[in-house]
């Protein structure tokens, strides 16, 4: 199936079985092996992407799906000589080691940063009073993004160096 | 004869001039990670493109596979090829060492009707897409002939045998020490298995030069062996596969072997002419790599009514794959931990159809500690002591097991500050005191043990006309942070800033390093570094001295510095890059070789820690939330203050997991393992984890290595759970001994406690 992704603000023109994932496409078609694959079963979060802003698990949607859709991978974020604030900061505050998962959770994390500023409520957000971006709230809302490494300490304080950086 | 004391002369490392050695710089490839340009095994981009393999797994744990139907598969659309054992290329014998000195034998793949695990690879398809390959991969029929699976660990206890080559170790008369002590515990503690559920699943990408060169990239935490294996499974020469795993997404220990992915991508790439690549599922991971097997674990602790121990034994039981021996020695540690003149240690083995059991980080401590740090736990309430004096009481002044003196302890210091910045003095010693809204709120701590290993490895170090210097080694970085301190340990010894260095590591044609496994790798592999680096200082300085056209000609090699890019004779210096560019135009590369010392075995050499958690336990739910955790630890000098400390705090969350998550159950049904994914294996997520804090002790261990460093990698993993445990204890009184410390485990207990 004939489909077109602006991948990275680039429109890419696909010709596609309709089976192939979001992920296997970025993967195998495009060359573009930032996003991880740990599972293809949406529960390890190493895939993250942003379809259209929002962030998304690519393994568990198809690519034909997102015809016309504008997807941000881990390569449209910044390059190893221009990292982008959210991965200054992760490689500042080691917030990986093995590195796997790294994409998705900056992924995740500019997802995150994004309906915190939209005051999107989450299980830890107080029911009176707007989302802020406390430790609880980075906890709750990084749940979905696995590492085994186990950065976790680390991947909080990143996102906190990154969010000031950004502000 | 080597020594020890060969290294008690000054090094690079030890002056540490510019100050790199400890510095907690950014990790070297770390900027190609955050931008996913750093490519794994699967996503390197071979010459062509692919085709792709996927693997069907057996569905049952024991018997033959009695007929094949490949018909529906091979008529499937894209599908390039169809392997069972009754069609694979021909692959010697397992085991077969051609080369009698390859470091691992041949591993055929597919190779009998013969099913020993559930999951078992036995059926492989080829396809042009992975869509094609998946789907064909379904249609494979294969017919059993089934047996009993043999699975059921807790019922075979009474047909473990010691195992192979192994007796217990007994010193002192235990049995009468204990019987003779007037306090005594006598518990049993079980874990379960558990799997490494590395972030990357196994993957290799293959594809040939020719009809004899076999490229292969993999995801392996051992170099050598990798390659050796393959090249003996393919019938080649060992040089003639050039093996790579420059990226590795977690190994912990499950990534130490290759698996049935590497050699079929290797044989089908050979078959079709074109390069394959072939990725373990999720799911396929579980049964087809390596586990950490269960345990049963039986303490005995006899102590004297101020708390000194007369009588100390754990006696392990686990099992293992039907044709292995692989042994979870989680009794091991616990001979060098506390003093007690009467001591028994041993374990036993059941050969059960589940899969492979293997290392898993800290293999033997982590299991281990979940059993005798809760019993000293449990002693001190008897004994009305305090857990961290109760251990101080029994801190040994050589090593109890051995007599040998220890290179360094400082286990007390470990116990002592980390209580102190814990605030351990608030902790109540009656349970179930401390409320905080629903919670109920308790403290526990445990001792870490590690031992310390150097094993024998080479480097390469080169300088070229522009003044930078190449570290070559076979060696791995599977997230520990090998690529950063062999950098900062070239920067160092040259005197370069770190921009100045580039790392290749992780390929079979480099200088053979061991890899990365037993927390040995940074000290094996550094310590090669180290002596590659003052051999070239060594020819650089000759260089200087015997150029008319340095500023140093003439002068006394010995003592050039190399400092800033520069090197220097008193008042009389050039830069590198000068010296080189006109010197050896061509650049400059030697080799260095670090073997253990002979006399090494005079000293007991391990790493300490003390860990302190609090938790709250949800009484009405049995949720336990782990609120804080420090640990504090003593493991010789830190060559990277950050990515050491990653390493430990990565430690200590394992250790969470296992005392309250993860496990596979086993379905003594089919012998498969019933949670085969991440939403039923439950490893940690970023809302499991609170304050988590590591910090590290000065110290040199000189006795260790030239460097006087000694790993972190699994420290922080031994102890870190029992502490957690303890915890739970201290909030609501429950003890549980089987892990891990589930809410229906501890509802069942606070309900039976009346709480």
């Amino acid at each position: 199936m004939k489909t077109t992704i602006t991948v990275n603000g680039q429109a890419r023109s696909l010709d596609l079985d309709p089976r192939t994932t979001l992920l296997d496409a970025l993967r195998e078609h495009l060359r573009l092996t930032g996003a991880k694959k740990g599972c293809d079963h949406g529960q390890c979060g190493a895939c993250t992407v942003l379809v259209n802003g929002v962030r998304i698990n690519a393994c568990l949607s198809l690519a034909v799906m997102h015809d016309g859709d504008e997807v941000l991978s881990i390569e449209g974020v910044g390059a190893p000589g221009s990292l982008h604030p959210v991965q200054q900061a992760f490689l500042s505050q080691d917030a990986f080691q093995c590195g796997y998962c790294t994409p998705g959770q900056i992924c995740s994390t500019l997802g995150l940063l994004a309906e915190i500023a939209a005051g999107h409520p989450s299980q830890e957000t107080p029911s009176d009073a707007p989302p802020v971006l406390s430790d609880a709230e980075i906890r709750e809302r990084m749940s979905g993004n696995i590492c085994r490494c186990s950065a976790y300490p680390q991947i909080v304080a990143a996102i906190r160096q990154a969010a000031e950086a950004l502000a | 004869m080597s020594s020890v004391s060969d290294w008690d002369v000054p090094n690079p490392v030890k002056e540490n001039r510019s100050g790199l050695i400890g510095k907690g710089v950014d990790r070297y490839e770390g900027p190609l990670k955050v931008t996913g340009t750093a490519p794994y095994a699967y996503e390197v981009q071979p010459p062509s493109p692919p085709a792709y393999g996927v693997m069907v797994g057996a569905t049952i744990a024991a018997g033959r596979i009695t007929d094949v139907d490949t018909a529906a598969a091979e008529a499937s659309p894209g599908v390039l090829a169809v392997w069972t054992h009754r069609n694979v290329p021909a692959q010697p014998p397992r085991g077969t060492k051609a080369h009698p000195r390859s470091t691992a034998g041949s591993k055929p793949a597919l190779e009998s009707d013969r099913v020993t695990y559930w999951g078992q690879p036995v059926a492989f398809v080829v396809a042009d897409t992975l869509e094609n390959a998946v789907a064909a991969s379904h249609m494979v029929q294969l017919t059993y002939a089934a047996d009993a699976p043999d699975v059921d660990f807790q019922a075979r206890l009474g047909d473990a045998v010691d195992p192979p080559g192994e007796k217990d170790v007994e010193v002192g008369d235990f049995q009468a020490g204990f019987e003779g002590s007037p306090v005594r515990l006598d518990e049993t503690w079980s874990t379960p298995i558990q799997n490494h559920v590395q972030m990357e699943p196994c993957a290799s990408l293959a594809w040939w030069e020719g009809p004899d060169r076999c490229i292969a990239h993999t995801s392996v935490q051992m170099v050598k062996p990798a390659q050796h294996g393959l090249a003996e499974t393919l019938g080649i020469d060992r040089d003639a596969v050039h093996l790579m795993t420059r990226y590795i997404g977690g190994g912990f220990g499950g990534k130490g072997q290759t698996y049935d992915d590497l050699t079929l991508a290797a044989l089908a790439a050979r078959a079709l002419g074109r390069p394959v690549k072939v990725a373990f599922t999720r799911q396929q991971m579980m049964h087809g790599t390596i586990h950490r097997p269960a345990t049963v674990m039986r303490v005995r602790l006899g102590a004297e009514r101020d708390g000194r121990l007369n009588a100390m034994s754990i006696m392990t039981w686990t099992h293992c794959h039907s044709d292995g021996s692989f042994t979870e020695h989680a009794s091991n540690f616990a001979r060098s931990l506390y003093a007690a003149p009467n001591r028994l240690t041993g374990h036993r083995l059941v050969r059960l159809d589940l899969p492979h059991a293997g290392p898993m980080r800290a293999p033997g401590e982590a299991s281990g500690t979940l059993s005798l740090e809760c019993a000293m736990d449990e002693l001190a309430e008897t004994l009305g002591l305090d857990p961290v004096e109760l251990r101080i009481r029994n801190e040994p002044e050589v090593d109890p097991e051995n007599g040998r003196p220890f290179s360094q302890r400082q286990l007390v210091r470990c116990l002592k500050e980390g209580a102190q910045l814990f605030g351990w003095d608030r902790r109540l010693p009656t349970p179930g005191q401390v409320r905080d809204g629903r919670w109920l709120v308790g403290l526990g701590m445990a001792a870490a043990i590690r031992g310390n290993f150097l094993l024998p490895a080479k480097c390469s170090f080169s300088v070229d006309a522009d003044g930078v210097i190449t570290v070559r080694q076979g060696m791995t970085d599977i997230g520990t942070g090998t690529y950063t301190v062999l950098a900062q340990i070239a920067a160092e010894t040259l005197g370069v800033p770190l921009g100045q260095v580039v790392v290749e590591i992780g390929d079979s044609e480099l200088p053979p390093a061991p890899g990365s496994g037993g927390q040995f790798g940074a000290a094996t592999a550094g310590s090669a570094a180290l002596a590659a680096g003052v051999n070239l200082r060594k020819a650089i300085a000759d260089l200087a001295v015997n150029d008319p056209g340095s500023p140093l000609h003439g002068g006394d090699s010995a003592s050039v510095t190399f400092q800033d890019g520069v090197v220097a004779l008193e008042n009389r210096s050039e830069t590198l890059r000068d010296l080189v560019r006109r010197a050896a135009p061509a650049g400059l590369t030697v080799e260095g070789e670090i073997r253990p010392a002979q006399d090494a075995q005079r000293w007991s050499t391990q790493t300490y820690g003390a860990h302190f958690c609090e938790v709250g336990v949800d009484p009405v739910t049995g949720e336990v939330r782990v609120r804080r955790m420090l640990g504090v630890f003593a493991a010789g000098r830190i060559l990277n203050a950050k990515t050491a400390r990653s390493q430990l705090t990565g430690g200590m969350i394992w250790g969470v997991a296992s005392a309250l998550t993860e496990g596979n159950a086993v379905d003594p049904r089919y012998g498969s393992l019933i949670n085969q994914d991440l939403a039923q294996y439950l490893v940690p997520v970023q809302a499991d984890i609170g304050d988590l804090e590591a910090i590290m002790l000065d110290e040199v261990d000189d006795k260790a290595n030239p460097m006087g460093i000694k790993g972190v990698g699994e420290l922080g993993n031994s102890g870190a759970g029992a502490a957690v445990a303890n915890a739970v204890y201290n909030a609501c009184g429950v003890r549980l001994r089987d892990y891990p410390i589930t809410p229906d485990k501890l509802l069942a207990g606070l309900i039976a406690a009346g709480r």
